[in-house]
Protein backbone atom coordinates (compact mmCIF):
# COMPACT_ATOMS: atom_id res chain seq x y z
CA UNK A 1 0.00 0.00 0.00
CA UNK A 2 2.95 2.45 -0.39
CA UNK A 3 3.56 2.05 -3.92
CA UNK A 4 1.62 5.04 -4.80
CA UNK A 5 4.44 7.47 -3.40
CA UNK A 6 7.25 5.32 -4.60
CA UNK A 7 5.95 5.00 -8.06
CA UNK A 8 5.48 9.05 -8.22
CA UNK A 9 9.26 8.84 -7.20
CA UNK A 10 9.58 6.98 -10.07
CA UNK A 11 7.56 8.35 -12.54
CA UNK A 12 9.44 11.84 -11.35
CA UNK A 13 12.92 10.47 -11.95
CA UNK A 14 12.54 9.06 -15.49
CA UNK A 15 10.46 11.98 -16.94
CA UNK A 16 13.61 14.16 -15.33
CA UNK A 17 16.29 11.92 -17.05
CA UNK A 18 14.08 11.70 -20.49
CA UNK A 19 13.77 15.70 -20.51
CA UNK A 20 17.48 15.79 -20.03
CA UNK A 21 18.07 13.62 -23.42
CA UNK A 22 15.43 15.81 -24.95
CA UNK A 23 13.29 12.67 -25.68
CA UNK A 24 9.57 12.62 -27.27
CA UNK A 25 8.56 9.65 -25.76
CA UNK A 26 10.01 6.84 -23.05
CA UNK A 27 8.96 3.54 -24.55
CA UNK A 28 10.55 0.74 -21.39
CA UNK A 29 11.26 1.60 -17.52
CA UNK A 30 13.81 -1.28 -16.26
CA UNK A 31 13.06 -1.09 -12.58
CA UNK A 32 15.43 -3.27 -9.79
CA UNK A 33 13.92 -4.31 -7.04
CA UNK A 34 15.36 -6.88 -4.42
CA UNK A 35 13.86 -9.74 -3.24
CA UNK A 36 13.46 -8.60 0.25
CA UNK A 37 12.14 -4.89 -0.39
CA UNK A 38 8.91 -4.41 0.21
CA UNK A 39 7.51 -3.48 -2.64
CA UNK A 40 5.19 -5.47 -4.91
CA UNK A 41 5.46 -5.34 -9.09
CA UNK A 42 1.91 -5.12 -9.88
CA UNK A 43 0.95 -2.20 -7.62
CA UNK A 44 3.76 -0.45 -8.52
CA UNK A 45 2.50 -1.87 -12.37
CA UNK A 46 -1.30 -0.38 -11.49
CA UNK A 47 -0.17 3.05 -9.62
CA UNK A 48 1.93 3.50 -12.68
CA UNK A 49 -0.71 3.16 -15.95
CA UNK A 50 -2.20 5.82 -13.75
CA UNK A 51 0.11 7.77 -13.02
CA UNK A 52 2.04 8.39 -16.61
CA UNK A 53 -1.62 9.34 -18.19
CA UNK A 54 -0.52 12.26 -20.17
CA UNK A 55 2.76 12.54 -19.75
CA UNK A 56 5.95 11.10 -22.10
CA UNK A 57 6.12 8.02 -19.80
CA UNK A 58 2.08 7.21 -21.16
CA UNK A 59 2.53 3.28 -22.31
CA UNK A 60 6.03 2.82 -21.36
CA UNK A 61 6.58 -0.29 -20.61
CA UNK A 62 8.30 -1.74 -16.73
CA UNK A 63 10.66 -4.17 -16.92
CA UNK A 64 11.07 -5.48 -12.94
CA UNK A 65 14.52 -7.15 -12.28
CA UNK A 66 14.11 -9.03 -8.89
CA UNK A 67 17.48 -8.81 -6.90
CA UNK A 68 17.97 -11.91 -5.60
CA UNK A 69 19.02 -12.48 -1.49
CA UNK A 70 22.61 -12.49 -0.87
CA UNK A 71 24.38 -12.90 2.54
CA UNK A 72 28.04 -12.48 3.22
CA UNK A 73 29.48 -14.99 5.73
CA UNK A 74 31.40 -12.50 7.88
CA UNK A 75 33.73 -15.37 9.33
CA UNK A 76 35.09 -16.25 5.61
CA UNK A 77 33.31 -13.71 3.12
CA UNK A 78 31.75 -16.40 1.31
CA UNK A 79 28.61 -14.87 -0.69
CA UNK A 80 25.75 -17.18 -1.03
CA UNK A 81 21.96 -17.33 -1.40
CA UNK A 82 20.41 -18.63 1.15
CA UNK A 83 18.40 -21.69 1.21
CA UNK A 84 16.11 -21.61 4.05
CA UNK A 85 15.64 -18.78 6.72
CA UNK A 86 18.64 -20.55 9.02
CA UNK A 87 20.83 -17.82 7.06
CA UNK A 88 23.77 -20.38 7.58
CA UNK A 89 26.75 -20.29 5.71
CA UNK A 90 27.42 -23.32 3.44
CA UNK A 91 31.06 -22.81 3.63
CA UNK A 92 31.72 -22.53 7.15
CA UNK A 93 28.49 -23.26 8.78
CA UNK A 94 28.83 -19.80 10.64
CA UNK A 95 25.66 -17.96 11.25
CA UNK A 96 26.94 -14.58 11.29
CA UNK A 97 26.29 -13.09 8.35
CA UNK A 98 25.22 -9.76 6.84
CA UNK A 99 22.36 -8.99 3.54
CA UNK A 100 24.66 -8.43 0.69
CA UNK A 101 21.66 -8.30 -1.56
CA UNK A 102 18.19 -8.20 -1.96
CA UNK A 103 17.06 -4.49 -0.59
CA UNK A 104 17.63 -3.04 -3.95
CA UNK A 105 14.64 -0.11 -5.25
CA UNK A 106 15.85 1.71 -8.16
CA UNK A 107 15.35 2.78 -11.68
CA UNK A 108 18.46 1.24 -13.40
CA UNK A 109 17.55 2.45 -17.08
CA UNK A 110 15.15 3.95 -19.95
CA UNK A 111 14.52 3.22 -23.04
CA UNK A 112 13.66 6.23 -24.80
CA UNK A 113 12.75 7.79 -28.33
CA UNK B 1 15.31 4.62 -29.89
CA UNK B 2 18.31 4.60 -27.58
CA UNK B 3 18.80 3.51 -23.73
CA UNK B 4 19.59 5.37 -20.95
CA UNK B 5 21.91 4.12 -18.09
CA UNK B 6 20.21 5.95 -14.65
CA UNK B 7 20.74 4.21 -11.99
CA UNK B 8 18.84 6.02 -9.43
CA UNK B 9 17.66 4.99 -6.05
CA UNK B 10 13.58 5.26 -5.84
CA UNK B 11 14.02 5.98 -1.98
CA UNK B 12 16.26 8.91 -2.43
CA UNK B 13 13.43 11.83 -2.00
CA UNK B 14 12.76 9.75 1.22
CA UNK B 15 16.09 9.51 2.15
CA UNK B 16 16.93 13.09 1.79
CA UNK B 17 13.67 14.58 3.81
CA UNK B 18 14.63 12.04 6.60
CA UNK B 19 18.18 13.81 7.17
CA UNK B 20 16.82 16.99 6.89
CA UNK B 21 14.65 15.89 9.51
CA UNK B 22 17.76 14.26 11.55
CA UNK B 23 19.60 17.14 11.38
CA UNK B 24 17.08 19.71 12.41
CA UNK B 25 16.54 17.21 15.39
CA UNK B 26 19.96 17.55 16.15
CA UNK B 27 20.18 21.14 16.02
CA UNK B 28 17.60 21.72 18.63
CA UNK B 29 18.92 18.50 20.89
CA UNK B 30 16.45 16.16 20.83
CA UNK B 31 16.79 12.33 20.59
CA UNK B 32 14.27 11.07 18.55
CA UNK B 33 13.19 7.52 18.31
CA UNK B 34 10.97 5.36 15.69
CA UNK B 35 8.97 2.56 17.60
CA UNK B 36 7.54 -0.01 15.29
CA UNK B 37 5.61 -3.39 15.63
CA UNK B 38 2.68 -5.06 14.66
CA UNK B 39 -1.19 -3.60 15.22
CA UNK B 40 -1.65 -4.41 19.05
CA UNK B 41 1.94 -4.88 20.19
CA UNK B 42 2.14 -2.26 22.76
CA UNK B 43 3.33 0.91 21.34
CA UNK B 44 1.35 3.18 22.82
CA UNK B 45 1.42 1.77 26.38
CA UNK B 46 5.23 1.90 25.92
CA UNK B 47 5.20 5.42 24.82
CA UNK B 48 2.90 6.04 27.91
CA UNK B 49 5.09 3.18 30.75
CA UNK B 50 8.08 5.33 29.47
CA UNK B 51 6.43 8.87 29.89
CA UNK B 52 5.02 8.06 32.81
CA UNK B 53 9.05 7.00 34.12
CA UNK B 54 11.24 10.01 32.53
CA UNK B 55 8.67 13.20 32.37
CA UNK B 56 10.10 14.35 35.65
CA UNK B 57 13.76 14.41 33.85
CA UNK B 58 13.01 15.16 30.35
CA UNK B 59 10.20 16.95 28.20
CA UNK B 60 8.91 14.44 25.87
CA UNK B 61 7.12 14.74 23.03
CA UNK B 62 4.94 12.48 20.67
CA UNK B 63 4.29 12.12 17.24
CA UNK B 64 1.52 9.10 16.75
CA UNK B 65 0.96 7.99 13.17
CA UNK B 66 -1.71 5.61 12.74
CA UNK B 67 -4.38 5.41 9.81
CA UNK B 68 -7.53 6.49 11.62
CA UNK B 69 -8.48 8.23 14.30
CA UNK B 70 -7.00 10.25 17.56
CA UNK B 71 -7.95 7.53 19.73
CA UNK B 72 -3.95 6.83 20.71
CA UNK B 73 -3.05 10.83 20.81
CA UNK B 74 -5.99 11.60 23.15
CA UNK B 75 -4.53 9.19 25.70
CA UNK B 76 -0.76 10.39 25.18
CA UNK B 77 -2.04 13.80 25.53
CA UNK B 78 -3.68 13.42 29.23
CA UNK B 79 0.15 13.03 29.94
CA UNK B 80 2.75 15.49 27.54
CA UNK B 81 1.32 18.52 26.29
CA UNK B 82 3.31 17.86 22.67
CA UNK B 83 1.74 15.51 20.86
CA UNK B 84 0.63 15.32 17.35
CA UNK B 85 -1.80 12.79 15.07
CA UNK B 86 -0.54 12.08 11.97
CA UNK B 87 -3.69 9.75 9.86
CA UNK B 88 -2.44 8.48 7.29
CA UNK B 89 -5.57 7.18 5.50
CA UNK B 90 -5.93 9.79 2.95
CA UNK B 91 -2.30 10.20 1.96
CA UNK B 92 -0.30 8.00 -0.60
CA UNK B 93 0.86 6.00 1.99
CA UNK B 94 -1.54 4.96 4.26
CA UNK B 95 0.65 1.65 5.57
CA UNK B 96 3.34 3.98 7.08
CA UNK B 97 5.26 7.16 8.32
CA UNK B 98 7.13 8.34 5.47
CA UNK B 99 9.84 11.21 6.15
CA UNK B 100 7.43 13.76 4.43
CA UNK B 101 5.15 13.54 7.32
CA UNK B 102 7.39 14.01 9.78
CA UNK B 103 8.69 16.90 8.84
CA UNK B 104 5.68 18.47 9.08
CA UNK B 105 5.02 17.15 12.72
CA UNK B 106 8.06 18.57 13.37
CA UNK B 107 6.94 22.30 12.55
CA UNK B 108 4.03 22.18 15.01
CA UNK B 109 6.08 21.24 17.70
CA UNK B 110 8.43 23.73 19.97
CA UNK B 111 11.88 21.35 19.04
CA UNK B 112 13.90 23.28 21.00
CA UNK B 113 12.00 22.66 24.33
CA UNK B 114 12.42 19.12 23.93
CA UNK B 115 14.11 16.52 24.96
CA UNK B 116 13.08 13.27 23.72
CA UNK B 117 10.85 12.86 20.83
CA UNK B 118 9.11 9.15 20.39
CA UNK B 119 7.54 8.69 17.04
CA UNK B 120 5.03 5.50 16.92
CA UNK B 121 5.15 4.11 13.67
CA UNK B 122 1.78 2.94 12.02
CA UNK B 123 1.15 -0.90 13.32
CA UNK B 124 2.79 -2.94 10.47
CA UNK B 125 5.90 -5.42 10.50
CA UNK B 126 6.66 -4.59 6.72
CA UNK B 127 6.58 -1.14 4.96
CA UNK B 128 7.66 0.82 7.81
CA UNK B 129 10.86 -0.93 7.45
CA UNK B 130 11.55 0.67 4.41
CA UNK B 131 11.66 4.38 4.93
CA UNK B 132 14.01 6.31 7.47
CA UNK B 133 12.23 9.42 8.97
CA UNK B 134 15.15 11.18 11.05
CA UNK B 135 15.03 9.12 13.54
CA UNK B 136 18.32 8.37 16.02
CA UNK B 137 17.12 4.77 16.92
CA UNK B 138 14.52 2.17 15.66
CA UNK B 139 12.88 0.15 18.49
CA UNK B 140 10.67 -3.17 17.67
CA UNK B 141 8.20 -4.74 19.93
CA UNK B 142 7.37 -7.78 19.37
CA UNK B 143 4.75 -9.54 21.95
CA UNK B 144 4.11 -12.56 23.63
CA UNK B 145 0.57 -13.52 21.82
CA UNK B 146 2.93 -12.63 18.46
CA UNK B 147 4.00 -15.68 18.44
CA UNK B 148 8.13 -16.22 18.62
CA UNK B 149 8.64 -16.63 15.02
CA UNK B 150 8.69 -13.02 13.95
CA UNK B 151 12.21 -12.53 12.95
CA UNK B 152 12.33 -15.39 11.19
CA UNK B 153 8.81 -14.29 9.03
CA UNK B 154 9.61 -10.48 8.94
CA UNK B 155 13.48 -10.58 8.85
CA UNK B 156 13.97 -6.73 7.56
CA UNK B 157 12.81 -4.84 10.53
CA UNK B 158 14.29 -6.41 12.86
CA UNK B 159 17.47 -6.04 10.71
CA UNK B 160 17.49 -2.56 11.00
CA UNK B 161 16.44 -2.23 14.62
CA UNK B 162 18.24 -0.97 16.97
CA UNK B 163 16.49 -2.63 20.03
CA UNK B 164 13.70 -4.98 20.47
CA UNK B 165 11.43 -4.61 23.26
CA UNK B 166 9.71 -8.37 23.95
CA UNK B 167 5.98 -7.09 26.00
CA UNK B 168 3.16 -8.90 27.46
CA UNK B 169 5.80 -11.07 29.15
CA UNK B 170 2.86 -11.51 31.87
CA UNK B 171 1.15 -13.30 29.14
CA UNK B 172 4.02 -16.32 29.25
CA UNK B 173 1.93 -18.57 31.43
CA UNK B 174 -0.47 -18.50 28.54
CA UNK B 175 0.93 -18.64 25.54
CA UNK B 176 3.29 -20.85 23.49
CA UNK B 177 6.13 -18.06 23.34
CA UNK B 178 9.86 -19.40 23.19
CA UNK B 179 12.04 -16.35 24.16
CA UNK B 180 15.25 -18.10 24.10
CA UNK B 181 14.37 -19.40 20.41
CA UNK B 182 13.14 -15.72 19.74
CA UNK B 183 16.48 -14.10 21.27
CA UNK B 184 18.44 -16.61 18.91
CA UNK B 185 16.82 -15.35 16.00
CA UNK B 186 17.43 -12.00 16.12
CA UNK B 187 20.71 -12.21 17.66
CA UNK B 188 21.24 -14.38 14.00
CA UNK B 189 19.92 -11.50 12.09
CA UNK B 190 21.30 -8.73 14.45
CA UNK B 191 24.23 -9.78 16.56
CA UNK B 192 24.54 -6.23 18.50
CA UNK B 193 20.50 -5.61 18.83
CA UNK B 194 19.70 -4.93 22.17
CA UNK B 195 16.76 -6.74 23.95
CA UNK B 196 14.56 -5.89 26.96
CA UNK B 197 11.84 -7.81 28.48
CA UNK B 198 8.95 -5.78 29.78
CA UNK B 199 5.45 -5.86 30.53
CA UNK B 200 3.78 -2.82 30.29
CA UNK B 201 0.85 -3.65 32.16
CA UNK B 202 2.46 -4.42 35.28
CA UNK B 203 5.60 -1.74 34.97
CA UNK B 204 8.24 -5.12 35.01
CA UNK B 205 11.48 -4.34 33.24
CA UNK B 206 10.40 -0.51 32.25
CA UNK B 207 13.10 0.23 34.57
CA UNK B 208 16.39 -1.52 32.12
CA UNK B 209 14.47 -0.39 29.10
CA UNK B 210 14.16 3.54 30.66
CA UNK B 211 18.29 3.43 31.37
CA UNK B 212 18.67 2.55 27.89
CA UNK B 213 17.16 5.36 26.07
CA UNK B 214 18.96 8.02 28.77
CA UNK B 215 22.58 5.94 28.00
CA UNK B 216 21.53 6.45 24.39
CA UNK B 217 20.33 10.01 24.53
CA UNK B 218 23.49 11.00 26.42
CA UNK B 219 25.81 9.54 23.83
CA UNK B 220 23.79 10.87 20.91
CA UNK B 221 24.24 14.66 22.93
CA UNK B 222 28.22 14.03 22.72
CA UNK B 223 27.95 12.85 19.42
CA UNK B 224 25.12 13.30 17.47
CA UNK B 225 24.29 10.32 14.67
CA UNK B 226 23.56 10.69 11.17
CA UNK B 227 21.91 7.73 10.47
CA UNK B 228 20.29 6.72 7.48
Amino acid sequence: MHEFGITENIVSIVLGKAKEAHAGRISEIDLVVGELSGFVPDCIQFYFDFLSKGNIAEGAVLNFEQAPVQLRCQNCSTIFRPQDTSWTCPECQSQDVEIAGGRELYVKSIQVE
Amino acid sequence: MKRIEVIQSILEANDSIALQNQQLLNTNGVFAINIMSSPGAGKTSLILQTIAKLKNKLRIAVIEGDVASTLDSEKVRKEVADVVQINTRNMSESCTLIANMVDHALKRLPLADIDLLLIENVGNLICPSEFALGEHKRVVISSLPEGDDKPIKYPVIFIDADAVVINKLDFLPYVEFDIDSFEIALKRLNPTIEIFQLSCKTGAGIEDWCAWLLKEMEANKHKPQTKK
